[in-house]
């Protein structure tokens, strides 16, 4: 029997975070919605009425006043809550297909190959079970590849009233009607240096990257773009993808709440995001080698002195000893800080990251004693049973002055007891 | 009153049932072949369920039914409200807990409370079923 031809679907959620902070303020379901990103810094979400009155990446203190004048709300970012949301969508869609990769936090490609009728209903059918579940409304792209899929979703959004938030281009006529349609900057994987590239080759429309010699553009460019060619003529090259390699480096990175000129503050914070790395590390089960620790000024500002530094430093043997680790780096910040400047930035970087058993153990060289092995086991578990942070490095601050600013965040709603929706009855 | 006695409860949903039994030495424990898994309240409420929400309520509107102030309740949106069921809802924005009424052409908002009149959804007015109440939990050493 001929294998059937591959369907991929991707799902995505419309401009997830404001349609999360929708779900439990019915009031706002008209209101223009913005969320704004940590520190209330600037613009990174918008629902689509909020899209005529705000660009992305606005700064929100330039745009406070317009957006009052114009009724728009703003948001603090609320990740607890987007977290959680995501995770009923992509639960309800895995339930629904028969094998999906969760591209991103609202984003889900799902295998259909094989089901079998109306791909288009079928489409509908995700679409009103995620929005009566959740009341996040998705789009839905379906295609013979994934590119394709990320294609026909683009299309679905920005033709949103005549397609009902589903297209289906597993067909050649309707395929090529998208092709034309699409610019090649709205091909999966061609930013804006590849589209001038691709541009200044004649290459404009979705159609035009289509027809190009693909073995061209792989040696042009890269082998990824001549998959991406390949799967715009509807060759499937990219499958569904596994879970994720652990990854290589790992980073946590933050602004201060306001701008810190003590040492003592800069080290805080060092020790907070290293508790967060440290964490990330053990949760992928890494050891690292070396951590580069920065930390800066404001770099825009004019009036200001800018200043940034960074410092690597090597661990005495692979670790994940958040003790050994906070040491380490808040060292580092000895070395890097300077007098005089108004610090508002810091950041950690776990390097040279290896798994355990895979590095060889130099006969003479240290290693992590196994007693340090159990006491971060204990540490992981106590915090997953009582909350991040409950056991935690004496250096971390429970509530510090120099954190996140936060001032429209919403409440978690579902994820914590105490900030369950409250509903009246009366 | 009749009370059903469910029997042990666990603390989670993915907790698995405890075999605590030693391996005996002697005479094999007659109950080991009876054992159960445990009751789970997650999974009675389906509250890990991606469709199944906790509402905290606030008001004494519903206390006719036995949903006071203060309760939590278990509310379920992937079910269709009908006739007769409890309901969170948004009228014109704003959310509140009310029985659900549609005889006659007419959909009504019930309040479980002679203080309270029936709301009648007019037109021109916008409702929106946000999910159906399932179940109630009352901490009872607080009320």
């Amino acid at each position: 029997m001929k294998k059937p031809e591959p369907v991929f679907a991707l799902v995505d959620c419309n401009s997830f975070y404001a349609s999360c902070e929708r779900v439990f303020r019915p009031d706002l379901a008209k209101t223009p919605i913005v969320v704004l990103s940590n520190n209330d810094g600037c613009v990174i979400a918008r629902s689509y009425d909020a899209k005529p009155f705000v660009k992305m990446g606005a700064p929100y203190f330039q745009i406070k006043d317009h957006l009052r004048r114009n009724g728009v709300v703003a948001f603090s970012s609320n990740y607890a809550l987007y977290g959680e949301m995501s995770e009923r969508v992509m639960t309800l869609i895995e339930a629904m297909v028969p094998a999906g990769e969760v591209y991103s936090i609202d984003e889900m490609f799902a295998d259909l190959t094989g089901i079998p009728g109306d791909l288009t209903q079928f489409g509908r059918k995700i679409r009103a079970n995620v929005l009566k579940c959740t009341g996040i409304p998705v789009g839905v792209g379906i295609a013979h590849t994934k590119t394709l899929a990320k294609l026909a979703n683009h299309t679905a959004k920005k033709l949103q009233t005549r397609t009902g938030g589903v297209v289906d281009i597993c067909n050649t006529r309707s395929r090529d009607w998208v092709l034309e349609r699409c610019e090649v900057g709205d091909v999966w994987g061609v930013g804006r240096r590849m589209k001038a590239h691709l541009e200044a080759m004649n290459i404009k429309t979705a159609m035009d990257l289509a027809r190009a010699d693909p073995t061209m553009l792989g040696k042009k460019f890269s082998v990824v773009m001549e998959k991406t060619a390949r799967e715009l003529r509807g060759v499937s090259c990219l499958e569904l993808a596994d879970a994720e390699p652990p990854k290589q480096e790992i980073c946590c990175s933050r602004m201060f709440g306001k701008r810190l000129t003590e040492i003592e503050p800069i080290k805080e914070a060092v020790a907070t995001y290293m508790q967060r790395a440290a964490e990330k590390l053990r949760a992928q089960r890494s050891l690292c080698k070396k951590i580069r620790v920065s930390i800066r000024t404001g770099m825009f500002n004019p009036d200001e002195a800018h200043y940034a530094n960074g410092a690597l430093v090597e661990l005495p043997y692979p670790t994940n000893d958040v003790r050994l680790m906070t040491k380490a780096a808040t060292e580092a910040v000895n070395r890097l800080f300077r007098p005089g400047f108004r610090y508002s930035k810091a950041e950690v970087l776990l390097m040279d990251l290896r798994q355990p058993g895979e590095f060889t153990d130099d006969l003479f060289a240290e290693t992590q004693p196994a007693t340090a092995d159990k006491i971060m086991s204990v540490l992981d578990e106590i915090n997953e049973r009582w909350g991040r942070g409950t056991l935690r490095a004496a250096s971390v601050p429970a509530d510090p002055d120099w954190g996140m600013r936060r001032e429209m965040m919403s409440s978690s709603f579902t994820t914590r007891l105490d900030q369950l929706w409250t509903v009246k009855a009366n | 009153m009749s009370v059903t006695i469910l029997g042990p409860l666990e603390t989670g949903g993915e907790t698995l049932p405890l075999y605590s039994f030693q391996v005996p030495a002697g005479f094999p424990s007659p109950a080991a072949d009876h054992i159960e898994k445990h009751i789970s309240l997650d999974e009675l409420f389906d509250i890990r369920a991606p469709h199944v929400y906790l509402v905290k309520i606030e008001g004494d509107s519903m206390q006719g039914i036995g949903i006071y102030s203060g309760d939590l309740v278990i509310v379920d949106r992937s079910v269709y409200a009908g006739h007769g069921d409890i309901v969170i809802a948004a009228i014109n924005g704003e959310p509140v807990c009310k029985r659900l009424h549609m005889r006659d052409n007419q959909v009504v908002l019930m309040s479980e409370n002679t203080r309270y009149p029936a709301r009648h959804v007019m037109e021109g007015d916008e409702l929106v079923v946000w999910g159906v109440v399932k179940y109630s939990v009352r901490d009872h050493e607080k009320t």
